[in-house]
């Protein structure tokens, strides 16, 4: 099953469960999603429950045309037109963003009347123009209204590097909503973990910022027949350790899990044992399992495409220091993305994120073998 | 003054328009009859005007005035109070506005939902707040309508459907929005209520907001 059907099927069963629960976004229903998550919800459940919000103003306007006319001319050339460009637009141009602010604060402000939303953003770097809605209103209300109101929503979109976006489309914003009570923050890995984490995450009565990956979208994983069942729900805040190791403990969220295991091979051939975490929820995090590894391999290392600065690594190395400073035998390493915007030529943005040898290199490092 | 209150019981042809309002007899009518008030007629842009013949009782007027002194007197002490350093942080005051709130209040049922900016002390009180809850709130105690969690902008009451007190200016006017389309979602005929100030009206997500209602 691909990351891509898990999260579909994952929000086709939620939305068959709860009728509180609806889908908005961008793209989300007539063009199927901009990457195709939500194909086939328009159809199936009605432009009630899966709402496309505005694009451009000119569509919009050519749309209020047709209705108010309503000859068959125009509805045939508006069709004509619509193929067209269809046929003429590829994925990047679609890329604009008109009004997540506003969206996004529709989307809280029915989750804080009962309903359920999952709020879809073309990629998490637009959703830094809604941010104060997620943050000031969706994560802290529950707070301020001493538990009055709460907020059951889920706001879902890639995350991190795509490819070829350049510096304002390919940040990784893991750092910044794990840092804010209030959010639980999800980055799921594979297919497993997207179809079990987003049913859980609908299911959750507290706002949940859950991270996706653009690369991982079209990767297939194997399932077994327990996810497939409907109510199949992984719980929130627990890590997955995907590779039983002795001498290493990598921990990682996301797409860099595939690299970490990767890496595992690679390291296993030279003798190394790594144990490989997937963290699956950045806040809370699975600060217990960690602990648990470390005790056993005594060296860390963290694994993330995001900044170093203040990022998920650092946050992995404070844990680490305060639960296990006894258990460490090395300084914790951190694999991280280049410290720098994301450059556009490919060589360039290649090289500004972790590679496989990457963490073999940072691995031995902290075994002293390098 | 016996003058003005014989000349308000004659017919209403020669007196002045502030006569007109003045004309019916308040004293002579008792607490719950329908009185029938004119008031100021209404601009309206491209809807029908609601008429300006409003039904009321004595009850109800009176009702009315002394919610809106009770907020009139609530935010002058949080004022003594607020320069007193009792209370600390931002105190945003509505005396002035009582009649805004007070006027919605009785136009609208507790199922409507309301949400404001910052500036929600008499929201509070209007939605079925205590005046204790609201100075509690202001001082940090845990007698508070949040506790003391929120302090002056964060006020809310759930089953009076107010959704509070929210800081960030503009913000709440995305969030009524939301708060409106629920009850369409949810197939009731129930409305929402955003309030907002002139610093809000030019933001954005006003206009993003709007588009998509």
């Amino acid at each position: 099953m691909t990351v891509r059907d898990a999260i579909n099927s994952a929000l086709d069963e939620e939305l068959a469960r709860d009728p509180a629960v609806y889908i908005l976004g961008e793209e989300v229903g007539e063009y199927q999603g901009a990457y195709k998550i939500t194909r086939g919800l328009l159809q199936k459940y009605g432009a009630d429950r899966v709402r496309d919000t505005p694009i451009t103003e000119r569509e919009r306007q050519q749309r209020r045309q047709v209705q108010q006319q309503g000859r068959r001319q125009q509805w045939q050339q508006q069709r004509q037109q619509w193929h067209r460009r269809q046929r003429r637009q590829q994925w990047q141009r679609r890329q604009h963003q008109l009004e997540p602010h506003g969206f996004t604060g529709i989307a809280v402000g029915s989750a804080f009347a009962g309903l359920r939303p999952v709020c879809e953003f073309m990629t998490w770097n637009f959703a830094m123009q809604a941010i104060d809605q997620i943050i000031n209103s969706a994560a802290k209300t529950l707070f301020m209204s001493a538990g009055k109101i709460n907020c059951p929503i889920v706001f879902r979109g890639p995350n991190g590097a795509a490819a070829g976006v350049a510096a304002q489309h390919s940040q990784c914003f893991a750092a910044w909503y794990t840092h804010c009570p209030g959010l639980k923050v999800i980055s799921p890995y594979d297919a497993e973990d997207a179809r079990g984490l987003m049913k859980a995450a609908i299911r959750d009565d507290d706002p949940i910022i859950f991270l996706e990956n653009e690369i991982l979208y079209g990767q297939a994983f194997p399932v077994s027949p327990q996810v497939l069942d409907k109510d199949f729900v992984l719980p929130i805040g627990k890590a997955k350790v995907m590779r039983q190791g002795t001498h290493v403990t990598i921990t990682a969220h996301s797409k860099m899990v595939g690299f970490s295991l990767a890496a595992a091979e690679k390291l296993a051939a030279e003798g190394i044992e790594a144990e490989v975490i997937n963290l699956r929820s950045l806040r809370p995090l699975d600060r217990p399992a960690i602990a648990a590894s470390v005790k056993k391999t005594h060296h860390l290392v963290n694994v993330e495409e995001g900044w170093p600065t203040c990022g998920i690594g650092s946050e992995i190395c404070a844990v680490a220091m305060e639960d296990s400073f006894d258990q460490l035998d090395a300084p914790v390493g951190r694999v991280t993305g280049a410290d720098v915007p994301t450059a556009y030529a490919t060589e360039l943005e290649k090289a500004s994120f972790p590679s496989v040898d990457d963490i073999v290199k940072v691995v031995k490092q902290t075994l002293g073998k390098a | 003054m016996a003058l003005l209150q014989q000349s308000c019981r004659s017919s209403s042809g020669i007196l002045p328009v502030l006569g007109r309002v003045l004309q019916r007899s308040f004293a002579a009518a008792a607490a719950d009859d329908k009185i029938t008030i004119e008031v100021m007629p209404y601009k309206a842009h491209r809807i029908e005007p609601p008429s300006n013949v409003v039904e009321t009782s004595i009850a109800e007027l009176t009702s009315m005035y002394e919610l809106m002194y009770t907020m009139r007197r609530m935010e002058i002490a949080a004022d003594m109070m607020y320069k007193a350093k009792l209370i600390r942080g931002f105190c945003h005051l509505y005396d002035g506005q009582e009649a805004v709130m007070t006027g919605i209040e009785y136009a609208i049922t507790r199922d409507d939902a309301v949400i404001t900016s910052y500036r929600d002390h008499c929201q509070h009180l209007s939605r079925g707040g205590t005046v204790k809850e609201v100075m509690a709130e202001l001082m940090g105690k845990v007698d508070g309508a949040s506790k003391g969690l929120g302090g002056s902008m964060h006020m809310y009451n759930k089953q009076a459907e107010f959704y509070g007190g929210n800081g960030i200016v503009g913000a709440q006017i995305p969030l009524g929005t939301g708060l409106a389309f629920a009850k369409k979602y949810q197939g009731k005929r129930n409305i929402g209520i955003t309030m907002y100030g002139d610093g809000a009206a030019n933001q954005g997500q006003k206009y993003e907001a709007l588009n998509m209602a």
